[in-house]
């Protein structure tokens, strides 16, 4: 982010992080199976990086807990997420990125769907259209340089 | 003298046609033995300095300026006159010579009878007569040096020479570029500046030549010959850059400039000089680049991503106005701190009143720094942001934004502290004074949780100011305390309250003694209404929590001793009515008690007073109540048991006990263990309150055996007092009490009473004086715990096991000889069928550091690494045992080894470990898991910074690790993940062969049954796929 660059969203809104998940005692025992629930599933996407802001998705409310619908026994996952303003550019790039990390942090008995919330981004269709085709997300992590930007986001934060 | 003159000739003709450079040596050494002179040597190197040739002249110049090297100090003034005057006339010669005339010269420059004068005529040959930059590094850094030697002691003389000198300075080093050189150069430009030499017209020049370099990017060859960091140069650079507000001028558009780039260390660094620079500057120099400045300071706050950007920046806000505030005006010219402060304002003030939007934090921040730097800005700041804020708090209704505004507020009142302490003013903030009371007080009535935690803090920090709460005020505050004290359930709400109370009870004591301590009291002794009732399970439950909450503010409120005096009797009394059962008290309550009154011992001020309090009040009535439920348990008269008989009680008594005595109060702390000594000896039980014991009281004997473990187990207050002393206070009645101990340990068969008398008697042990008797005593006790040991029929042979551990610790810590008998007897035990395991584990505890007895609070003899000494010491025999255990026994060995390990501190693990490793290795494979578990903790932070050992094992501790992520075992599962995860940050051409291999291995426990163990497989299979992808690092 060089000093003359205009990102462009300069000031958006911000929310509260949600805390960590609460432990509980049959978190903790052997015996019991712990399916996995949509709190599972937005805990791993909530820490994702935004590509120009140095904040998570979470903190921008591009992703909420009640987007997030998985069904364990059917073993989907149905994600949808909401660009901070209609015309956001990076709108792709997000969706990518959370694919990205769902694809290697869950099991690979998973259907995984990405979407834009409806009604919140100008070519909504289009970029639903970009997600779902696993040709195109292969192809997109061909990309060198698309590979890049998508770890940048999925990496925890140093600095 | 003949004889010395042919030698010398021979001399300079072997160094100067023979070519061998060793002659220079010997020459030096003739002329420091006065076998020859340094005009002798003159005369003697006649034909080959008048040589045609310019490279037997060159020989003839070095041999002499190398002799002058050795020996500059032993010339005498004229001899120096003319040798510089030699060598000035030589600076013309040709281009070879230079090399070793400028080494000549700068052997001169070192004498301390350079003759007056000398020095100027010196640098005006030198600069008039070299091209600095075409010679090479090593000659250049032979003028820096001369210039570096004259500065030292020819400060005048060179002043002298005005800016001719600057001027010289610059042409000579225009253009450096070794890093070497240049650490040189920047130390005299340091020197030119700081010691007040005439820059005259070239402080433009001198800028430039210097400020080419920044911001310095210099990144030391690998295995840095010549131990020159980037950060040297900077701070070397800076302190030039920064050192005259002549510079200003082309400083502050340098700084504009760099604070563009998109190198994060460029703009850091240029913050850092900014903040530096404007220390010494006045508000004329700054006027003209404010906007400019105050532009690039904003962009790089509210866009940063790093945290060490923003902080500079904001550090750099605080320095510039500090400058601005300390400057003097004049009558005409325009006040430029309220210039700046207003462009702050116009670009931060607008944020403020959008609380949920990004920017409203770094506005804040900005703000706040620089409100923090005078008190004329906090002024300025606060009367034009804080009646807007207070506004907004009003008038905004959702919790989110009203927190928000609450801490910005709450940033304002802390920027504020630091720089007012000093000054007797009024605070800031009287003209808001009751505007921040009522909103703070309104907070805490607020049901969110954050929005009241947040309301705590700015009500501590309002109470830190002077003049701030009012009396009535301070009494509000400690209701609305109260108040959320009883009745607030949030975990983390109560904790900020009953810091806050802490905090302002510290400030205010007399308002918590009257309005808190009696009604904390009262609710403590409610009884839970219907505790008859069975149904109501969740307000027993409440009521519970509440008594919790009232102990542990009570607790918090007791530093002053004021405060102490009324609130340690009600948790006495609460023991008491605990002990008689007059109301009824869980046992975990009783020990939230004895927490409360250990904390109140911690952090209690040390005085006079509150020691009495603890000696003569507190610790003898514990003693009493513990003695009287004792007895009334032996007796069981009553039919109920007191809660001060349960050991979790009475371990919570002990460091009530320890802590007090191991104040240094030595007066009163040798009183109240003798006291102890007396009761448990003899029975001597006149000091305790309320006195009504049987006479013949024996606490430390088993009258029959089994029956009277209530009275024995006492004997761990007595290691609570006895152990805890400073050692210039003497234990009486010493030898006595060491053998009734050692009795006890070997006999009693009750944990807690045999476990405590041998810790008390190792505490004893360990602080006794070195000598015949205490070897004895070792001796002794280790013959008879080795014989209960060696009859393996013998009923007490775990009793003895303790003894020997608690002692082998006592010992080791303070390197007696003796310990290794002992510990050697441990390391026998491994073999052991019975306490085998159980030595395994000793050896945690031997390495680790207790908390009650031996250690360093409690005034243990505790030497330094007594664990790396004990480790190198024992490792080899250790794994030689191993290797000859039966297979059944090896487990002991490795556990034992990996406690061993575990506790060692890191950098010893790390030149530890290649010789371990393969029996780690080997420990990772074998099937107990308690072994596993333990050898996994035990590599996981040596993961983290691996030595070259493990990089070479990496192929076995991979798929070693990955078979564990399938044991049976949770936790072996989620810490070998772990350690899986800590792999991926090794050199990633190391461990790029294993990536696809552990992404695979990884796959399956991402659908593990348990959501612990998936998190972390998640995490470890994220950070492997970015191993050696790009962006991943």
């Amino acid at each position: 982010m060089s000093g003359g660059t205009q990102l462009e969203n300069a000031n958006p809104l911000i929310f509260q992080r949600s805390g960590e998940r609460l432990l509980t005692a049959t978190d903790e025992d052997e015996d019991v199976h712990d399916p996995i629930d949509d709190r599972e599933i937005f805990d791993l996407i909530r820490s994702i990086n935004d590509p120009e802001h140095p904040l998570s998705l979470e903190e921008l409310n591009v992703v909420e807990q009640v987007r997030v619908k998985v069904d364990d026994v059917a073993s989907t996952v149905d994600i949808q997420f909401t660009p901070t303003i209609p015309h956001c550019s990076m709108a792709t790039l997000i969706g990518l990125s959370i694919k990205v990390k769902l694809l290697r942090s869950l099991p690979d008995r998973f259907k995984i769907d990405v979407q834009i919330t409806p009604g919140t981004h100008a070519s909504e269709d289009a970029v639903n259209k970009q997600l779902a085709d696993k040709e195109r997300v292969a192809a997109a992590l061909e990309n060198s340089q698309l590979l890049e930007v998508v770890n940048q986001c999925l990496s925890t934060r140093t600095a | 003298m003949a004889a010395d003159s042919a030698l010398l000739l021979s001399l300079v003709e072997e160094f100067v046609s023979g070519l061998q450079d060793s002659r220079a040596k010997d020459t030096a050494t003739g002329v420091k033995d006065g076998q020859f002179t340094v005009l002798q040597l003159v005369e003697a190197l006649g034909l080959s300095l008048t040589s045609s040739q310019p490279h037997t002249r060159a020989r003839g110049v070095q041999l002499l300026s190398q002799v002058l090297q050795e020996c500059y100090g032993e010339l005498s003034e004229s001899e120096v006159e003319v040798l510089i005057a030699f060598y000035e006339n030589r600076l013309k010669d040709h281009y070879v010579i230079t090399p070793y005339v400028l080494q000549g010269l700068r052997a001169l420059t070192k004498c301390t009878v350079l003759p007056p004068g000398s020095a100027v005529s010196m640098l005006r040959s030198l600069f008039q007569d070299v091209h600095v930059q075409s010679l090479m590094l090593a000659e250049r850094a032979c003028v820096y040096n001369m210039l570096i030697n004259l500065m030292e002691s020819r400060e005048a003389e060179l002043k002298g020479l005005g800016a001719d000198f600057v001027f010289g300075f610059v042409q000579s080093m225009d253009g450096e570029r070794d890093p070497r050189n240049l650490l040189l150069a920047f130390q005299i430009a340091k020197n030119i500046i700081h010691r007040g030499y005439d820059l005259g017209k070239f402080a433009e020049e001198l800028f430039e030549v210097t400020s080419c370099y920044f911001p310095i990017d210099f990144s030391p060859p690998p295995n840095d010959p010549h131990g020159i960091t980037q950060e040297e140069l900077i701070q070397t650079l800076r302190s030039v850059l920064t050192g005259t507000p002549r510079f200003a001028e082309f400083l502050l558009p340098l700084i504009i400039e760099k604070l563009d780039s998109d190198v994060q260390s460029a703009k850091l660094d240029s913050l850092q000089t900014l903040t530096a620079c404007v220390s010494l500057y006045e508000h004329k120099d700054l006027a003209e680049f404010l906007p400019g400045l105050w532009a690039s300071l904003r962009r790089e706050v509210f866009q940063t991503a790093s945290e060490k950007i923003e902080a500079a920046g904001l550090a750099a806000v605080t320095a510039l106005t500090s400058c601005l505030s300390r400057s003097v005006l004049n009558s005409d010219s325009e006040d430029s701190l309220s210039t700046f402060l207003g462009l702050v304002l116009e670009d931060c003030q607008h944020h403020l009143s959008e609380p949920d939007l990004k920017l409203v934090w770094p506005s804040a921040k900005l703000l706040h720094a620089a409100s923090s730097a005078s008190c004329r800005a906090s002024h300025v700041v606060t009367a034009a942001v804080l009646p807007s804020l207070i506004e907004q708090y009003s008038s905004r209704t959702e919790c989110s934004q009203r927190r928000t505004l609450l801490e910005v507020l709450q940033g304002f009142i802390l920027s504020v502290k630091t720089s007012q302490s000093s000054e007797k003013d009024e605070s800031v903030f009287l003209p808001f004074r009751q505007s921040l009371c009522s909103i703070v007080f309104s907070a805490l009535l607020e049901s969110n949780a954050g929005l009241q935690i947040t309301a705590t803090c700015v009500l501590t920090s309002l109470g830190r100011q002077t003049g701030l709460l009012l009396d009535s005020d301070v009494l509000l505050a400690v209701e609305h305390l109260t108040r959320l004290v009883l009745e607030e359930e949030d975990h983390k709400v109560s904790l900020a309250i009953v810091e806050c109370a802490g905090a302002l009870a510290k400030l205010q004591p007399a308002a918590f003694i009257t309005k808190m301590i009696p009604r904390l009291k009262l609710e403590i002794f409610t009884e839970s209404m219907d505790q008859d009732n069975v149904n109501t399970l969740p307000t027993e439950h409440s009521h519970h929590a509440v008594r919790q909450r009232c102990l542990s503010a009570l607790a918090a409120v007791s530093t002053e001793p004021s405060v102490v005096q009324e609130s340690t009797p009600v948790l006495l009394e609460v023991l008491s009515s605990a002990h008689t059962g007059s109301v009824v008290f869980s046992v975990e309550e009783v020990v939230s008690v004895c927490r409360s009154l250990q904390r109140i011992a911690e952090q209690a001020r040390d005085t006079e007073e509150t020691g009495r309090c603890f000696h003569d009040v507190i610790i003898p009535r514990l003693l009493a109540l513990a003695l009287q439920a004792a007895l009334q348990g032996e007796s069981g008269s009553s039919g109920r048991r007191s809660p001060l008989v349960e050991e979790a009680v009475l371990s919570a008594m002990v460091p009530v006990i320890s802590t007090t005595c191991s104040r240094i109060q030595p007066t009163f702390a040798g009183q109240t263990a003798s006291r102890a000594v007396s009761l448990f000896l003899d029975g001597d039980v006149s000091f305790l309150p309320d006195n009504s014991f049987p006479s013949h009281i024996q606490l430390l004997k088993q009258q029959q055996p089994g029956a009277s473990w209530s009275q024995t187990q006492l004997v761990c207050l007595l290691m609570g007092c006895v152990c805890s002393l400073p050692r210039s206070v003497e234990v009486p009645q010493l030898d006595r009490l060491l053998s009734e101990l050692e009795e006890l340990s070997c006999t009693c068969s009750h944990p807690l009473s045999y476990t405590s008398a041998a810790k008390c008697y190792a505490g004893l042990v360990n602080k006794r004086e070195p000598g015949d008797s205490l070897d004895g005593l070792i001796q002794k006790t280790m013959k008879r715990v080795c014989c209960e040991l060696d009859s393996p029929s013998s009923p007490v042979r775990t009793q003895a096991f303790t003894l020997l551990l608690w002692v082998a610790k006592a010992l080791l810590l303070r390197y007696h000889p003796l310990s290794t008998a002992l510990t050697d007897k441990l390391f026998s035990l491994l073999g052991d069928a019975d306490l085998g395991s159980m030595a395994a584990d000793g050896f945690s505890l031997l390495m680790s550091d207790s908390d009650d007895v031996l250690s360093r609070c409690c005034h243990a003899d505790v030497r330094i690494m007594y664990r790396q000494r004990f480790f190198s010491e024992n490792s080899a025999k250790l794994v030689q045992d191993f290797n000859s255990a039966p297979q059944e026994k090896k487990p002991s060995y490795l556990k034992a080894l990996s406690n061993i390990v575990n506790k060692l501190p890191k950098q010893v693990q790390v030149t530890e470990l290649p010789a371990l490793l393969s029996l780690l290795l080997e420990a990772l494979s074998y099937p107990d898991r308690g072994v596993q578990l333990s050898t996994l903790s035990c590599l996981e932070p040596v993961l983290l910074d691996p030595p070259p050992a493990l990089i070479q094992q990496l192929e076995a501790l991979v798929s070693r690790l990955l078979a564990l992520t399938s044991s049976p075992a949770m936790s072996v599962r989620t810490t070998s993940l772990r350690c899986i995860q800590a792999l991926s940050r090794f050199p990633e051409h190391e461990i790029l062969p294993f990536r696809s291999r552990v992404l695979r291995g990884l796959s399956r426990p991402l659908d593990d049954r348990k959501r612990l163990v998936r998190s972390e497989a998640a995490e470890a299979r994220g950070a492997w796929f970015l191993v050696g992808s790009p962006g991943g690092s």
